[in-house]
């Protein structure tokens, strides 16, 4: 006689795993870092390698020291180790990117219990790290397709410093910046595949380039330019969407989204950084809870608290 | 009008267009004195007495129950501890058939003149919602305040189930009798018979036979999990919104499954009471899925065989819908009055649980609105205070966030084991 299965219902379910939603996100990242090897050189591709690698392998480490089940097979770490990779510049040296590695994901992600229990975006908080420690490399910037003339890389300033970038370059990329950052067509794919598959909401998105350009538009700066360069679309699309870091509800994702919309535009316009994007992000992830409690949804039916 | 969140579900509902088959009868039956919600029954026969078809075989004195019927003839061979699959503790009454089915004296028309009476001859009738929870349909048809609205839940969202459907296919004359009769009965001035937008032919036909009625609305739904949800059902069709703590009674709506409305009226006409029902059998280890007409107390193995099953190859068997149903842990228990469905499945992949993402998919397909991600996190810290706040209480257990749930978490399951933490007043 067969010895039957009981377990309570649901007896179904649908097959969307974790690995699934971090496989798609993958393949959203893929026409952004496929743009930044082609402006920026195959060294793109190798820094996005040894970041994917670097990263999975402190991972993997990680859960074996801490005796934990090995979650590398859930693609999340190689998800934060392209992410990192897109948010650095081409120059990098390769043991810079190793840090930054080590930084998003043993000390912000699994110090912290790991996937879903970080606070922070780990591959936001590592390019922070990076941008406080290493200043001087993390803003080499490499002009685009220096490699077509055989030469070392050619350094010169992002668009966001110049001010004279086409708007056509920006939306394709062919302009200075993080490997991964510059292209706005290929992140806007990536971001419409995502939110086409149901992986992403674009509350948070929409709500963050939006104010973005509506305080760029009032502060007198040209709002197009403004959320065009930079990492705003990188950000925007894959980051201030990340599930970890941001809130659940679709009204704590606008709120969020704009939070990041106005902190970018308030570091850009008055502060001494030329860019916002990760502090801006950063900072949204600290308020991340509090959004949380003050956006919970109704429920059906439910009376208020009696006092 | 804001929608409720649900969820898209594949529904397989092989056996739409299969006619009912009338099952043979089973050598021996072993009919269970708790099969519905209330308080279980006391049998009132003994082993060695002959009891006939329609014949009561256990009652009780609480109000909140309903009386168990033999669905055959032929003699008590014994009366033994039973456990339910919810894991309740009755005793079961099992009878070896003689082949004849002599029905029982027992078994005449109720005389109804009154709502009293109407109301009594439910409850002699032994009948319980058939729609799975098994409701008593007598105390349900008798709340406290005035009702305007009678809902007819033939929604039917559960993958598989057709049990539902047939009745509407083949019984259609009987569940608007019993309609017209429930409403007169109680004096309620308006129906509502919502079908889940998956079955146009139904929707159809009673828009067709209800088209000089202007009392009976057929009402579609849309095609979504859980339509048939009672709050669900009743926000969908009338709008109106059973508060926390409230019954549907409050809102002046009364919900009644289709099939338990057709029962109702052939009652009132032949007298028979509940010992039979349709069953919709299916599963990947069913060779022949169909609808089968079963004596309650029918073992599930004979009905399985019937169906052309794969026997060895069942790892799990559930009786109900595969969101709501429940594990049957042992082939040979019974058809009960509640069994709406009876899957077998060959392949059950029970996949490791891993962290919640919280990628939100929970909070997006919850019909109440509530977040089965935070509920999670607050149980897991014991945090009542928070695990009231959150409104575990409203979960209905659809089960919809565990479907979701990419880390596979049992979202439903934790809000029970919540729920249980929550000191009742």
């Amino acid at each position: 006689m067969n010895k039957l299965i009981v377990s309570p219902s649901p007896h179904d379910e649908n097959y969307t795993k974790t690995s699934t939603i971090m496989l798609n996100v993958i393949i959203a990242l893929m026409p952004a870092l496929a743009v930044g090897c082609y402006v920026f050189g195959l060294r793109a591709l190798l820094l996005a390698a040894v970041c994917t690698a670097s990263c999975v392998i402190f991972e993997y480490v990680c859960r074996r020291l801490m005796k934990r089940d090995n979650t590398i097979s859930d693609l999340s770490a190689a998800v934060t180790g392209i992410i990192l990779a897109m948010n650095l510049p081409v120059t990098l040296p390769l043991w810079m990117a190793v840090i930054g590695s080590f930084v998003a994901i043993v000390i912000v992600k699994q110090l912290f219990g790991g996937i879903g229990q970080n606070f922070a975006n780990p591959a936001i908080t590592a390019r922070i790290v990076l941008m406080v420690s290493f200043p001087t490399a993390m803003t080499n910037w490499a002009v685009p397709f220096y490699y077509k003339d055989g030469i070392d890389a050619v350094t010169g300033p992002t668009p966001l410093v110049s001010g004279d970038a086409s708007y056509l370059d920006l939306f394709l990329g062919k302009v200075g910046g993080c490997l991964g950052e510059t292209c706005a067509l290929a992140l806007l794919i990536g971001g419409l595949y995502l939110a086409a598959r149901k992986i992403i909401s674009l509350a948070a998105p929409v709500s963050f380039i939006g104010s973005l350009a509506l305080l760029s538009f009032i502060g007198g700066d040209d709002p197009l330019y403004a959320v065009l360069s930079g990492g705003v679309f990188l950000g925007a699309f894959f980051m201030a969407t990340d599930y970890a870091t941001t809130p659940i509800t679709n009204k704590g994702k606008i709120i969020f989204g704009l939070g990041c919309g106005i902190i970018t535009f308030v570091i850009r316009h008055f502060g001494s950084y030329p860019e916002g994007v990760s502090f801006s992000i950063l900072l949204m992830n600290v308020l991340t809870p509090y959004i949380e409690q003050l956006t919970r949804n109704k429920v059906f039916g439910a009376k208020e608290a009696e006092e | 009008m804001k929608k409720l969140n649900g969820i898209k579900l594949n529904h397989r509902k092989n056996t739409e267009n299969s006619a009912t088959v009338e099952f043979p009868l089973p050598p021996r039956v072993k009919i269970p004195m708790s099969m519905n919600m209330g308080a279980p029954c006391q049998p009132t026969v003994k082993v060695g007495d002959e009891v006939k078809v329609g014949q009561k075989i256990g009652d009780t004195d609480v109000p909140f129950s309903v009386p168990v019927h033999s669905g055959v003839s032929g003699k008590v061979t014994a009366i033994s501890d039973y456990q339910t699959a919810g894991g309740a503790v009755c005793k079961a009454v099992e009878i070896e058939t003689d082949g004849l089915q002599t029905i029982s004296e027992e078994v005449m028309p109720p005389v109804i003149t009154d709502k009293e009476s109407f109301l009594k001859a439910v409850r002699e009738s032994g009948s319980c919602g058939l729609g799975g929870a098994g409701f008593p349909t007598h105390i349900k048809l008798n709340p406290k305040g005035k009702i305007d609205t009678l809902v007819i839940n033939a929604a039917e969202c559960e993958p598989y189930i057709t049990a539902d459907y047939r009745e509407m296919v083949e019984n259609a004359d009987d569940i608007i009798c019993g309609i017209r009769l429930i409403m007169k009965q109680l004096d309620i001035g308006r129906c509502k018979l919502a079908i889940e937008a998956n079955k146009p032919e139904a929707i159809k036909n009673f828009t067709e036979m209800t088209q000089k009625d202007s009392t009976i609305d057929i009402v579609t739904l849309p095609s979504s999990y859980p339509q048939g949800a009672e709050k669900v059902i009743i926000y969908n069709t009338t709008g109106r919104i059973v508060m926390e703590g409230q019954l549907p009674a409050d809102t002046g709506v009364i919900v009644l499954n289709v099939s338990t409305c057709a029962f109702i009226y052939r009652y009132t006409c032949d007298g028979m009471p509940l010992v039979t029902r349709r069953l919709t059998v299916d599963g990947n280890a069913v060779g022949e899925p169909k609808n089968v007409h079963a004596i309650i107390g029918t073992p599930f193995r004979e009905i399985l065989e019937f169906c052309k099953t794969d026997m060895d190859s069942i790892v799990k068997l559930i009786g109900g819908g595969p969101m709501m149903g429940m594990s049957i842990p042992d082939m040979d228990m019974p058809v009960v009055k509640t069994s709406n469905a009876l899957l077998a499945v060959k392949t059950y992949d029970e996949r490791k649980t891993s962290s919640c993402i919280r990628c939100g998919r929970c909070v997006r397909v919850c019909p109440m609105g509530l977040m089965p991600a935070d509920i999670d996190r607050a149980y897991r810290i014991r945090n009542i205070d928070e695990l009231k706040e959150l409104k575990v209480m409203l979960c209905m257990n659809c089960g919809s966030c565990t479907y979701v749930c990419p880390a596979n978490r049992k979202l439903a399951e934790t809000n029970q084991l919540a729920k249980a933490l929550i000191p009742r007043k």
